[in-house]
């Protein structure tokens, strides 16, 4: 119903019934203003600070030790006293962790469409990349480091290996969905292998890739880590072993707070990257890789 | 519509490539079998001949060899045995003189309609040199066939912004686009509703009567062969062979309402019977 009111009708109704109308409308153009709270926007920073405050809450409550779970006021205090330790650690994680992603999205993306482009590849491929995948990766830095010695290198190289493996198993589902009638048109056209790859394979597979980036990413960090943790002098890895050999558990937990936060800026990056250049893919209903 | 005009869009323009016969398409005792020499034979002692300007139907029970039928005469597929010649050339790999069409529409969802039907443009050799210098000529081509099948100023959607309907009329675009001698279809109206689906005849009948091209139409629905086809090829059950050929006798161009004259029923029914024998002859001997 319309709460504007016709010629015709204003015409022929009483003037009480025009004033209800024309109350009516104002309102509603009143509450269309009065916009109601985002609850869903506003919903992980409520989440995120309810998670805070029922850990603050507990801790206080149950006086649990600082050695045990310091609370979070307590680990913003360490994170201010310790800040500039902790700000050259942090980068220093992200940069590992940054230059072995971009290495896994290159070979990746270039494994990716070669396992892709040829069932020979694939089949000759696809065991040995299991088998790697299945290592786990601790064990591969005492190689790295008696290859590489201490240093950026074996957090890097982790941190590649490790992130290296969603993208080509991501970027290779892609071109292997392609639809069969589909390539037959461009075939039937005369179309060679490289065409449809081109024209169909590699777009097609974009959504794939850039879907896979958000766990690369993620996974990146686990690697850097670990490596840290096993063989470095930088890196918050690092700096929570040393903080945690001297008891010094407040620093310990700063440290996987800032894990948590570079882990997050760098997720919603990713994401933010694969909804700007493959929006199609959501809009479409195309399956999501992951 | 504008006869020359369209007949400079999709028609084939040179004919008589010292071919003597009107033969476009001739497929002479084919047998094509799937997955080695132990696979499936799909076709078997396979033979028919399509005339030049021709729009001929293929009918016949699932899983005959009907879409295997049409990969052959593409090329998509080369026969273990026998020959097929198109436009008097034997078929040893694709033809680019074909456009094709499956009941999948399968436009690219990151291309625009416009872009989807430009696609072939992109592949077949003798335009894809032309088409950066000329896409303006090319651009109006496909806004044209745009019209024509009734998709005027849709171009710039993404196909995920059509109906099935509207996309499958793209996807009509898109196999006419380079101007292909040959049309195949196969099921391109399966999936669609009654209305939209008789609208898509009457958009391929005035497409075939307005041009010289000729057309190959796979089809389950034999009111649908009937409506549109000169000649129906009827085929066996797997291995497919043709087992009829059945002129269809009305006047060109059709009307819908002949599909209701008592003659168009009675040949629907004759087609419907030799198909169902042909079932029954095939369960019979998986017995
Ligand atoms: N790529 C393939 N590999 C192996 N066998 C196949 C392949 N394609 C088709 N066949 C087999 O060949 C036979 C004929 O298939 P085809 O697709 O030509 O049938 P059709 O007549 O088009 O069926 P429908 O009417 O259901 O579309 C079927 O028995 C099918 O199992
Ligand atoms: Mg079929």
């Amino acid at each position: 119903m319309s709460a504007e009111p016709t010629g015709a009708d204003t015409a022929s109704k009483p003037a009480e019934a025009r004033r209800v109308e024309a109350r009516q409308h104002g309102e509603a153009q009143r509450a269309a203003k009065r916009r109601p709270f985002p609850w869903v926007k506003a919903a992980p920073w409520l989440y995120t600070i309810a998670l805070f405050a029922i850990w603050e809450g507990s801790v206080r409550l149950f006086t649990v030790p600082q050695y045990v779970l310091p609370a979070p006021t307590v680990i913003l205090g360490a994170i201010i006293d310790y800040w500039p330790t902790i700000w050259t650690n942090s980068v220093q994680t992200l940069y590992t962790t940054v230059v072995g992603f971009l290495m896994a999205v290159a070979g990746g993306l270039a494994l990716g469409l070669l396992v892709g482009w040829s069932r020979f590849i694939y089949a000759g491929l696809y065991p040995l990349m299991i088998g790697f995948n299945a290592i786990p990766k601790v064990a591969v830095v005492p190689i790295l480091v008696i290859w590489f010695g201490i240093g950026d290198v074996p957090a890097i190289l982790t941190a590649f290996l490790i992130a290296f493996f969603p993208i080509v198993v991501n970027v290779a589902t892609g071109l292997a969905t392609i639809e069969p009638e589909m390539e037959d048109v461009l075939r039937a056209l005369g179309a060679k292998k490289l065409d449809v790859m081109l024209k169909v394979g590699i777009p097609r597979s974009m959504p794939y890739f850039f879907g896979s980036l958000k766990i690369a990413i993620t996974l990146a960090f686990v690697g850097s880590v670990i490596s840290e943790t096993i063989a470095a002098n930088a890196g918050l890895g690092h700096m929570m072993l040393a903080a945690q050999s001297q008891f010094n558990v407040p620093l310990v937990f700063a440290g996987l707070i800032m894990l948590a936060v570079e882990g997050i800026a760098m997720y919603a990056l990713m994401a933010w990257i694969e909804k700007r250049t493959t929006g199609w893919a959501h809009r479409s209903g195309m399956a999501q890789g992951n | 519509m504008d006869k020359t005009r369209l007949r400079r869009l999709t028609g084939n323009g040179q004919q008589g490539t010292g071919d003597v016969s009107n033969h476009l398409v001739t497929i002479d005792d084919v047998d094509m079998r799937y997955g080695g020499p132990a696979g499936t034979l799909a076709v078997s002692g396979l033979s028919l001949h399509v005339d030049k300007g021709e729009f001929t139907a293929v009918v016949g029970p699932s899983g005959c060899g009907k879409s295997t039928l049409m990969k052959l005469v593409t090329g998509l597929h080369i026969p273990q045995q026998g020959v097929i010649t198109v436009a008097g050339r034997q078929v040893t790999e694709p033809v680019s003189i074909v456009g094709m069409a499956f009941q999948n529409p399968t436009l690219l969802p990151w291309r625009t309609t416009l872009d989807n039907i430009l696609l072939p443009l992109e592949i077949v050799q003798r335009h894809r040199r032309r088409l950066r210098a000329n896409r303006a000529e090319y651009v109006e081509r496909a806004e044209h066939l745009l019209e024509t099948v009734g998709l005027k100023g849709f171009g710039d959607k993404y196909p995920w912004e059509l109906s099935g309907g509207m996309q499958q009329r793209a996807n009509l675009c898109r196999a006419l686009i380079h101007e292909p001698d040959l049309l195949m279809l196969d099921e391109p109206f399966g999936a669609l509703d009654a209305f939209t689906r008789e609208e898509l005849w009457c958009v391929i009948r005035d497409l075939h009567h307005e041009t010289d091209v000729t057309i190959q139409l796979v089809t389950h629905d034999l009111r649908e062969a009937v409506f549109l086809a000169d000649r129906i090829f009827v085929m066996s059950a797997r291995p497919g062979r043709i087992i009829e050929t059945h002129a269809v006798p009305f006047e060109r161009p059709r009307d819908l309402e002949v599909m209701y004259t008592p003659e168009f029923t009675d040949l629907v029914h004759e087609l419907r019977g030799l198909i169902a024998a042909a079932r029954t002859e095939q369960l019979e001997a998986a017995q």
